[in-house]
């Protein structure tokens, strides 16, 4: 080993180990914090998964093999079965579907004619769960398509029965979904029943649960929770859960509501991603003090008008009315939104200071600088 | 280089290569996907041990930190979860690595398992403080999975060195 009159490799140590130790920890804690707290590191988690991904599909691809084979001979009669099953589906489905393109219809006209902004625009990309990722502290599972294929992060992810999550990270070729019954994973809902709105949380252990709700509220057993769409990501409507049990504890001052989700979120394997084909709202600055929200009032207004320029448009110039540009509507709906003098409000959280703005008594009582 | 400092039986040296490539084929072995199982053993950290022990020289640190971001990376995981509890391992394996090699491979086992029950209790300690879930008692089944793995693991990996120094034509193992 020794080669001429080097140092012999035997003595060659290096740094001892605690100094090494030390070293490495602290780059790996630093680590850690710098991804739970700042998330500055999502660059790196890019770089490193062009290494780990290949490994994955080495990995899963044999496995997946492997598990088809094991069906593939069981698989005739159960093959017979759904093919018959999802033809009485098809039956049943061709016929709402041509009920539903009428409702669609007709929603359309009455929408204009209420001068209600269209209902939001969705464009959905099917993909498949690759497999479920193994950290065993969250529930998250890899799709099989990514950015390459115009996935976006924060999009929901539903299967055919609702929704089962929501993707947080998106990759070239892959993506992840963090999954209704994640810890972490939070969704503005409404109680379909009694239209009470709610936050659902997961709870980790494959349920859900229904947070912040009032011991005395109108939620019982069995009530289906749907997406409220409040948050501008979801669409509003999705079928998320079914109440399972309701604790009113009168020591508590919430009710404790454990819900069950209506998607089978822990075993799908074809989902569709749903995502926006119009940007989501953007929210009035938050503002701390009321004199700077007042200030801000011609500056929210100008991007508001930016953001969605057809009821503004028809806001800022009701007497113009037919004559306004408005390039979604027909000369119908035009036609009958010229008498209508304060027009409904499509998004309420981005156009109340555009409506309060407009209406007399609301000008009176504000004393804000006519904005513009 | 012996098999333990017991036996008189001689080793051929070590090919890095070989090693890099059993770490990689570890890297492989754990990203299989087996959904909600948690009793899967953690063969990176097996094969990383593995070779602190044998070679505390050449494998260390530098390479848990490296594979525990990978393995990051690849589990879904929070960045530096692995890496973390893969240093420590690979510090407790390459400080005991003298006084291990001692041992039969079967006792070796014994001593393995506190070193992998040390990673398992690291990821939850920094997991648990990142506000995570408890995952379950089962969540430590895997130190146990991954410690009955060391004496096959042991032989595998000393394979290549076992072989002998002159070919024999007639005896080609």
């Amino acid at each position: 080993m020794v080669t001429g009159h080097q140092t012999p490799p035997f003595f060659k140590r290096g740094l001892p180990l605690p100094a090494r130790a030390t070293i490495f920890l602290s780059i790996s804690l630093s680590l850690l914090v710098a991804d739970l707290r700042l998330n500055y590191l999502e660059t790196l988690r890019q770089a490193l998964t062009v290494l780990s991904y290949p490994l994955q599909i080495a990995a899963a691809t044999p496995a997946e093999f492997v598990s088809n084979t094991a069906t593939y001979f069981s698989g005739l009669a159960s093959l017979k079965r759904e093919n018959q099953r999802l033809q009485a589906q098809q039956l049943a489905m061709a016929e709402k579907l041509l009920f539903a393109e009428q409702l669609q219809q007709e929603n359309a006209t009455l929408r204009g004619l209420l001068k209600v902004n269209r209902a939001i625009g969705l464009r959905t990309i099917a993909a498949e769960i690759v497999f479920s990722a193994r950290d065993p502290f969250s529930r998250k599972v890899i799709l099989d398509k990514g950015s390459m294929q115009d996935i976006e992060p924060g999009s929901p992810v539903v299967d055919p029965q609702g929704l089962i999550g929501q993707v947080t990270r998106v990759f070239p070729l892959h993506a992840e979904v963090t999954l209704l019954s994640d810890k972490e994973q939070a969704i503005p809902v409404i109680v379909e029943r009694s239209g009470l709105r709610a936050v659902m949380f997961g709870s980790g252990n494959g349920l859900l649960e229904l947070k912040f709700l009032a011991a005395n509220a109108e939620v019982k057993p069995g009530d289906r929770i749907l997406t409220s769409g409040l948050d501008g990501l979801f669409a509003p409507g999705l079928p998320v859960a079914t109440v399972l049990k309701v604790t009113r504890d009168s020591a508590e001052s919430f009710a404790r509501i454990l819900c069950k989700p209506i998607a089978s979120v822990e075993r799908s394997g074809a989902v569709l991603v749903l995502s926006r084909t119009d940007p989501a709202p953007q929210r009035p600055a938050d503002d701390r003090d009321e004199a700077s929200r007042r200030a801000s009032a011609g500056r929210i207004r100008n991007r508001v008008s930016q953001a969605f320029p057809e009821p503004v448009a028809a806001d800022s110039a009701p007497a113009a009315g037919a004559s306004a540009p408005q390039p979604a509507t027909t000369a119908l709906q035009a036609a009958a939104s010229a008498p209508t003098p304060a027009p409904l409000a499509s998004a309420p959280v981005v156009s109340a200071p555009v409506a309060a703005q407009s209406t007399p008594r609301a000008a009176a009582s504000n004393p804000a600088p006519k904005g513009d | 280089m012996l098999p333990n400092h017991r036996s008189s039986r001689l080793l051929l040296p070590v090919r890095m290569g070989f090693v890099w490539f059993s770490l990689l084929v570890a890297l492989v072995l754990s990203c299989i996907p087996v959904g909600r199982v948690q009793a899967m053993p953690d063969f990176v950290a097996l094969v990383l041990a593995f070779w602190c022990i044998r070679e505390p020289h050449r494998i260390g640190m530098g390479a848990g930190f490296c594979l525990g971001l990978l393995v990051d990376v690849a589990h879904g995981s929070v960045m530096g979860q692995h890496a973390t509890a893969y240093i420590l391992l690979a510090w407790a394996a390459q400080a005991n690595s003298r006084r291990l090699l001692w041992f039969s491979p079967s006792t070796q086992t014994l001593h393995m398992v506190p070193l992998f029950l040390m990673v398992q209790v690291v990821m939850l300690v920094l997991r648990m403080l990142a506000g995570g879930r408890f995952p379950g008692w089962e969540y430590f089944f895997t130190c146990f999975t991954t410690a009955v793995l060391w004496l096959p693991a042991y032989y595998l990996l000393l394979l290549p060195q076992m072989r002998p120094i002159d070919r024999d034509e007639n005896r080609p193992l």
